[in-house]
């Protein structure tokens, strides 16, 4: 996938910066805090099966993400889980576009330890048997780290491709067939949310005409009812109940929603008001991502 | 004329109903169709239901057997649900493995009975780390007319209250457990999770109860489900068009009356079952 020129130059190896928004206080209140935005640093990767002259690989791109705002840096790392009251954070995420050479479109997303990599293919041709006569086709197949894949994957297909249909204009590219495919590196709390993010990434890359864009956010109640958002895999086991939302990134609309364990109605409606302020980020580190990687810079 | 704008235009169809608040089969956009339950019709199961939703009909069938309790939680039983849609119930599914939409709904099934704790998997335990019970939930879809997650959840309610595990005790010297059929419990039943399921049209209207019809038209469906408390155990969206957080509180309004009137309908039921 030739659409970039290469990017000459600049030495390789730069400074991975950590990054984190931090919203809010003790008592949880959707107006975001202290956001702390960093400088981007922009490192380059060879593609995968390399080459003797790693950095001049044309479109690759490796992007680090990293926000900040002002001043207030929390403590940094969110590996160990933080004390339940200086409020929520999301935590330290990547993405990675054009990486795989087949797919039309593929991403990486790592947010914290957990990984997800996507690939799209289309739009392409579809069998007789699925085609539907004035929409694209959406296939999405999710595979898990080790096993088969069973039922719970195949619930998370579907909620992943109702989502991704409700986004992408199939009516631009009838009678085709768009595929997604999630493979699963490493699962450290907030997968569905992981995947959802990669999926967008990658049907961003493969160009794929979206009427909008669509982040995954992951809030967790615990049993006295403060929330965390982007929970780890640790923090997922012991909460109360665990809520994933995707959310549209053009009026922040609930696109999907999955919930695991029990909560009041109030609750909800706090998660959800969370959810769409922590999406604020996503949309945001998303479109400085795309922006470092077609900019002349 | 009519009957072929139907076939021709469904949507458009639809939407002139739609207009006037109501729909086709001339119901409210709020309205349940009627639902009716029938208990512990199955001879040879433990416990069943049957249960229908307007033209839904979904039966539930529970067999409680023995089996060896995981090893991580060596104190728990098993529930396992299974909901099999059948080429009887409707042209769109093939015999052979579990569809994509039968796996769903098992897979929802799975999950409301995790996250309400509808059964203390404890009970289910005879003796910690060598026995327990488990209960295959068999959900038989007969007719499907859409909305399907409600009935089944409806039915393996029904089903559950209806389950009558018989006495067990394990024998020191043999070491075998030995069951005494005659001296039968019901299970203790905790919460009473009630789903309720909306389609959405047009990104704006919400509709409750969709018939097969309606689910194919609209833009997205929405399944609340809710217990006793107004506590909610699972809030289904798979995709479709967005919601706001207010039309999110009319389902939730909706869902509790929908809770009321079903946990009445099961009272009756289950009332003019006692004197057994």
């Amino acid at each position: 996938m030739a659409f970039l020129d290469f990017r000459g130059g600049s030495g390789r190896v730069q400074i991975v910066s950590k990054r984190r928004a931090t919203c809010g206080r003790h008592s949880w209140s959707p107006r975001v805090g202290a956001c702390v935005l960093r400088t981007h640093l922009v490192r380059k990767r060879a593609l995968l099966g390399g080459s003797n002259k790693p950095r001049l690989h044309v479109g690759s791109r490796a992007m680090e993400g990293a926000m900040q705002t002002e001043s207030k840096i929390r403590a940094d790392s969110r590996t160990e889980p933080g004390p339940r009251g200086p409020g929520c954070s999301l935590r330290h995420f990547a993405c990675e576009q054009n990486l795989l050479s087949r797919p039309d479109g593929s991403a990486s997303f790592l947010q914290g330890d957990t990984s997800v990599l996507a690939g799209v293919y289309g739009p392409a041709e579809v069998k007789i048997s699925k085609e539907i006569f004035n929409k694209a086709t959406l296939e999405v197949i999710l595979r898990p780290k080790t096993g088969l894949p069973g039922v719970a994957e195949k619930s998370r297909e579907r909620l992943i491709r109702n989502t991704c249909e409700a986004v992408v204009l199939g009516a631009l590219h009838p009678r085709t067939s768009i595929t997604v495919v999630l493979q699963v590196v490493s699962d450290a709390g907030s997968l569905l949310a992981c995947c959802l993010n990669a999926a967008c990434m990658a049907l961003v890359d493969a160009g794929v005409p979206m009427r909008a864009l669509f982040c995954g956010v992951t809030c967790a109640l615990d049993s006295d009812g403060t929330l965390m958002l982007d929970p780890t895999a640790k923090q997922e086991k012991e909460a109360r109940a665990v809520l994933t939302f995707a959310l549209d990134s053009v009026e922040r609309k609930l696109l999907m929603s999955t919930t695991k364990g029990l909560y009041s109605d109030a609750e909800l409606q706090q998660c959800l008001a969370a959810a769409q302020t922590a999406s604020t980020h996503v949309f945001r580190f998303y479109r400085e991502s795309l922006q470092r990687r077609y900019s002349k810079s | 004329f009519l009957m072929s704008f139907r076939t021709v235009e469904p949507l458009e169809y639809y939407r002139r109903f739609l207009k006037e608040n109501c729909r086709p089969d001339g119901r409210e956009l709020g309205e349940f169709r009627t639902t009716t339950v029938n208990v512990g019709s199955i001879g040879t199961a433990d416990g069943s239901s049957l249960v229908k939703l307007g033209n839904t009909t979904v039966i539930c069938g529970i067999k409680a057997e023995f089996g060896a309790p995981p090893t991580d939680a060596p104190d728990k039983g098993y529930v396992v649900p299974n909901v099999d849609l059948s080429p009887l119930c409707s042209w769109r599914f093939r015999s052979g493995p579990p569809g994509e939409e039968a796996q769903v709904a098992s897979q929802f099934i799975a999950d409301v009975i995790e996250n309400s704790q509808i059964i203390q998997k404890e009970d289910l335990c005879i003796s910690s780390g060598k026995l327990a019970w488990v209960l295959y939930c068999d959900l038989i879809c007969l007719n499907h007319d859409g909305n399907i997650l409600d009935a089944c959840t409806f039915a393996l309610l029904a089903a559950l209250k209806n389950v009558q595990l018989p006495e067990v005790t394990i024998n020191e010297e043999t070491a075998l457990a030995e069951v005494n059929l005659k001296k039968k419990s019901y299970l203790n039943i905790r919460t009473h999770p009630v789903a309720t399921s909306f389609a959405v049209f047009d990104d704006t209207l919400l509709i409750v109860d969709p018939t097969e019809e309606e689910e194919h038209l609209a833009t997205g469906t929405l399944t609340v489900v809710m217990d006793e408390e107004g506590k909610l155990c699972c809030l289904h969206k798979p995709g479709g068009s967005g919601l706001t957080g207010a039309k999110l509180q009319d389902c939730m309004s909706r869902a509790v009356t929908r809770h009321k009137e079903v946990k009445k309908l099961m009272d009756e039921v289950f009332k003019s079952m006692k004197p057994k």
